[in-house]
């Protein structure tokens, strides 16, 4: 017999029938009798001051109903505690082109369009600061006035003595490293509908965390959270988009609120893009100090990130692009200075591998670079500096399972590592890299006592379980997983389990899609309420059969006693009902206090119940004459502790490698004193099927000691590492090194042309 | 703009709908008819969320005037299941993991039906280019790739030596 029924089996999404016959609902597929279109009025200045908003005309257009500015609704909010500096719509100052002045609701979107035009603003021009470098400089002019310099946060780190192990390194390296925005772009765009109806509002909306949004409303709007219901329907995608309240959230609760009936507001896609809070753009200086052998002696990254207008998760990712130096290899000696500085460009914020991407773009690359020059493999360069689990990092970070040294050995020999690097021909390249990720923040964004994540689960009669669950389903397959654990425990059928999930009205809290936590949390906390929940239906059975509980076990859909007597899952259940009236579980899940990390400024981002680790092999063709990259090839391995579904984690393995291709070669914000010159779907350049290349998947199972069933994360970390392994591919193939993000044919050109002006100069030398 | 009526022939239904004459079928589909599997996911035509087919050939319904397909046959993600039974893409889509997140999905079965109707064996490079007007942010493609090949592998007449009881 198998050791399990519905777990590690390749099934389908238990929603994937609604969405591949177009019944499935989301946000804007909803209308609600009587519903208005909302439209928001955006900034058309990077940086000025609002002296007056006149809105009599557009309120007099026929068919508004409601015209919103931002002294109706002053109460400053934030996805942080300490970030508390936006609010529904700009109150003092519009800070980026696109940021939110005011808002309509009329019958029509046409009327609500021609009504924005009638809004009367005028505005002070300001000074703006679009560079990073230059906004620290600043000593007027700051975005906020309780910022100086422009600076949101600054964190210094210093784990043992970096100065004196740089100096007993036979190699010390230092590179900078620049990472410019990118956007997440899922493909729905954000969308709202808001009903405020006798004192209370429900809100539907494409959002990753319905408990911070509900929260949020009930700030924003000044009512108690009691009065307030959010509900998630299906979302086209989130990759950390989705994370933080949106603008339009709160504006559609706020112009329903005004008018008085349902509201709803959805992005356009050049929206989406000046919502925005993707990935910052970053300057990463790292240094790395090595012994004659390999070891890595010290690591010292100097990183600047441009945050854009707002705080937002600002702090959050650059706390992690310094704390996840740690716990991919052993280094004794760290040091980490971060700075998010604010300019007048849209807010950045979580994306997909939040924080850790740039950083270990920058490291992995110069790992290479110091390999190269002690002359010693990639891969074995990075076998050398293995952690040895279970151990806490020098930062503080608990690292139990452990796939990393699997997962190189197994996409070395997979991509014939051995056989091709620095054997092919000319422009022809192999690259390896490795990365990682948390499965779920060890602390919550709000401090507060609570599991961070409850699940209940109710029995019918007839055996079927509902699972009621806070968790977001955010097309990564979570609603799924909880169904696969919650049957697996119960010894029950996949169609015997029903879930309802995401409505603040009937769910419990789950804090979120966010940080890779889903599987590792809540899956924990499903397979708690199913534990308390067979305790129940085997006490009852116990008390009938006259034998003790624990003799009894559940599976293929029965209840046994061992002696062999059984009954179906249903009776027993109908059994509990007739005992208790009635068949109810909880189950919760909190990280343990071992894994949260250590008590030095910002230490709270970072730790994790557990690491998940990637490591990849890039196989490149660069036209030398027009610098052009062709991916041909990418094997990546994924330690995702146990596989609860393949097909699921290799979905969100290949889909992270292949986002994180994009960065590498073709995604990239552009602006040009503040306003985004791509902001659409044909510009940004999101891969097509033409542009993308086949991905070998293997799965690692490291089989976490505290995961459910020994699963982490599968979602984020191995984005991280396809950026780098690129870079390393291209270096292999024709020999230039790029350090600016992405790796265009332009940048490789140049720097072709630079190597052989080089080379010239010196009359001839090595390739 | 005032309403005019409009006949239109939608997964085998005929509908009239009392629609401004500049409406697009996107929105007629989504708004009038509450289709709304058809998706809208960018500005400017280059996402495919909202490919419906018109007459079997796929086209992009948030570019085209509702009023000017009164004669042929439009089919919509709705269509393409019958008698509540997935079709094979439909269930390729579901056991191989095609659809995540779903948004680009029904635009993405209907390219593949349409191809799939005029070269029943389709390689993987042609199932690639035909897909190249269809962005999709969550699989990379490969298990689209995948669930396409699930359908075609069904799809084929069965070979003679596996007719049952003939082995």
């Amino acid at each position: 017999m198998a050791e399990f029924s519905v777990i590690g089996k390749r099934l389908p999404m238990v929603d994937a029938p609604e969405k591949v016959t177009g019944a499935g609902i989301y946000t804007d597929d909803m209308a609600l009798p009587g519903m208005l279109v909302g439209k928001i009025l955006h900034s058309p200045h990077a940086h000025a001051r609002i002296r007056s908003i006149d809105t009599r005309k557009a309120e007099a257009l026929p068919g508004v109903r409601a015209v919103v500015t931002g002294r109706e609704f002053p109460n400053k909010y934030g996805i942080l505690p300490i970030g508390h500096d936006e609010t529904a719509f700009a109150t003092d100052k519009a800070r980026y082109i696109g940021d939110n002045v005011a808002g309509v609701a009329a019958v029509s979107e046409e009327v609500a369009r021609q009504a924005l035009e009638l809004i009367e603003v005028d505005y002070e021009v300001l000074p703006a600061w679009f560079d990073s470098e230059e906004a620290m400089k600043a000593e007027s002019n700051w975005l906020h006035d309780d910022k100086p310099n422009n600076i949101e946060k600054e964190y210094h780190h210093a784990f043992g003595d970096v100065e004196a192990a740089l100096a007993t390194a036979d190699v010390v390296r230092s590179q900078r490293f620049v990472c410019p925005e990118v956007n997440h772009a899922a493909m729905e765009p954000h969308s709202t509908l808001a009903h405020f109806e006798d004192g209370r509002i429900t809100v539907w909306s494409s959002t990753q965390v319905p408990y911070y949004l509900h929260r949020t409303l009930a700030n924003v709007l000044g009512m108690p959270m009691k009065q307030i219901r959010v509900i998630k329907p299906l979302i086209g995608g989130g990759f950390g988009a989705k994370s933080e309240v949106c603008p339009i959230e709160v504006q559609a609760a706020c112009l329903s609120r005004k008018a008085g009936a349902p509201v709803k507001v959805t992005y356009t896609r050049e929206e989406v893009f000046y919502a925005h809070r993707g990935r910052p753009h970053q300057i990463v200086e790292i240094t790395l100090g090595a012994k004659r052998d390999g070891r890595i002696t010290a690591a010292k990254a100097r990183i600047i990130q441009d945050g854009g207008a707002y705080c937002g998760y600002g702090p959050v990712t650059i706390l992690y692009s310094g704390a996840l130096l740690g716990a991919m290899y052993d280094i004794a000696n760290m040091q980490f200075d971060g700075y998010r500085v604010l300019t007048n460009k849209p807010a950045c914020g979580a994306m997909r591998g939040h924080g850790t991407v740039n950083t270990r773009f920058a490291f992995e690359s110069l790992l290479d670079m110091v390999a190269e020059e002690l002359g010693i493999d990639p891969v074995e360069m990075r076998q050398r500096n293995l952690l040895r689990p279970p151990c806490l990092t020098v930062n503080q970070l608990r690292v139990t399972s452990y796939g990393y040294p699997e997962c190189i050995e197994k996409v070395a020999a997979k991509s014939r590592w051995t056989e091709k690097k620095g054997k092919l021909p000319f422009g022809k390249g192999i690259g390896f890299a490795g990365s990682h990720y948390v499965s779920g923040a060890a602390n919550a964004i709000v401090r507060a006592q609570m599991p961070h994540t409850t699940i209940n689960l109710q029995a019918d009669r007839d055996g079927t379980v509902t699972v009621f669950s806070g968790a977001s389903e955010i097309g990564q397959g979570s609603d799924t997983i909880q169904v696969q654990l919650v049957a697996e425990e119960l010894g029950i059928d996949l169609n015997r389990v029903k879930l309802v999930a995401a409505d603040t009205g009937r769910t419990p809290v789950d804090l979120g899609s966010y940080s890779s936590r889903v599987t590792f949390m809540a899956g924990n906390a499903c397979l708690d309420a199913a534990r308390n929940l067979k305790k129940q239906v085997f006490g009852a059975m116990a008390k009938r059969w006259g034998v003790p509980a624990d003799e009894l076990a559940s599976r293929d859909g029965r209840v046994f006693h061992r002696n062999g007597t059984s009954v179906s899952f249903g009776e027993a259940v109908a059994a509990a009902i007739e005992e208790l009236g009635e068949l109810k579980a909880t189950g919760t899940y909190t990280p343990p206090v071992e894994a949260q990390g250590g008590k030095f400024k910002g230490a709270g981002v970072g730790p994790s119940p557990s690491y998940s680790y990637s490591a990849q092999a890039v196989e490149v063709t660069v036209d030398p004459e027009t610098g052009e990259v062709k991916v041909d090839r990418i094997t990546v391995a994924h330690d995702c502790g146990r596989a609860l579904n393949p097909i699921t984690v290799e979905g969100q393995v290949i889909g992270s490698v292949w986002m994180g291709l994009g960065q590498a070669v073709q995604e990239e914000m552009l602006y040009n004193q503040g306003r985004l010159m791509n902001p659409t779907m044909l510009e940004y350049k999101v891969a097509s099927t033409l542009e993308s290349p086949p991905v070998d998947t293997i799965i690692v199972e490291s089989i976490d000691p505290e995961g459910p069933l020994g699963a982490k994360e599968a979602g984020e970390g191995s984005l991280a590492a396809t950026i780098p392994a690129l870079a390393n591919a291209v270096y292999d193939a024709v020999g230039v090194r790029i350090t600016t993000l992405p790796l265009t044919p332009e940048k490789i050109l140049r720097a072709l042309r630079e190597k052989e002006k080089q080379k010239a100069g010196k009359n001839g030398g090595a390739r | 703009m005032d309403n005019e009526l409009l006949r239109l022939k939608v997964n085998g239904e005929r509908y009239d709908v009392a629609v401004p004459p500049n409406k697009l079928l996107l929105d007629v589909l989504r708004e009038d008819l509450r289709l709304t599997g058809s998706k809208r996911g960018c500005d400017d035509s280059s996402c495919g969320c909202c490919t419906v087919l018109v007459d079997g050939v796929p086209q992009l319904s948030c570019v085209m005037l509702a009023a000017s397909y009164p004669e042929p046959e439009i089919t919509t993600i709705e269509g393409v299941a019958r008698g509540g039974e997935l079709s094979p893409l439909q269930e390729g889509f579901c056991v191989e993991g095609g659809a995540q997140c779903g948004f680009c999905t029904p635009g993405i079965v209907l390219v593949a039906k349409a191809l799939l109707e005029r070269n029943p064996n389709p390689t993987r490079e042609e199932i690639a280019a035909a897909l190249s007007g269809n962005l999709c942010r969550c699989t990379g493609y490969e298990q689209i790739y995948l669930s396409i090949e699930h359908a075609i592998k069904k799809l084929q007449p069965a070979p003679l030596e596996a007719v049952p009881g003939d082995d």
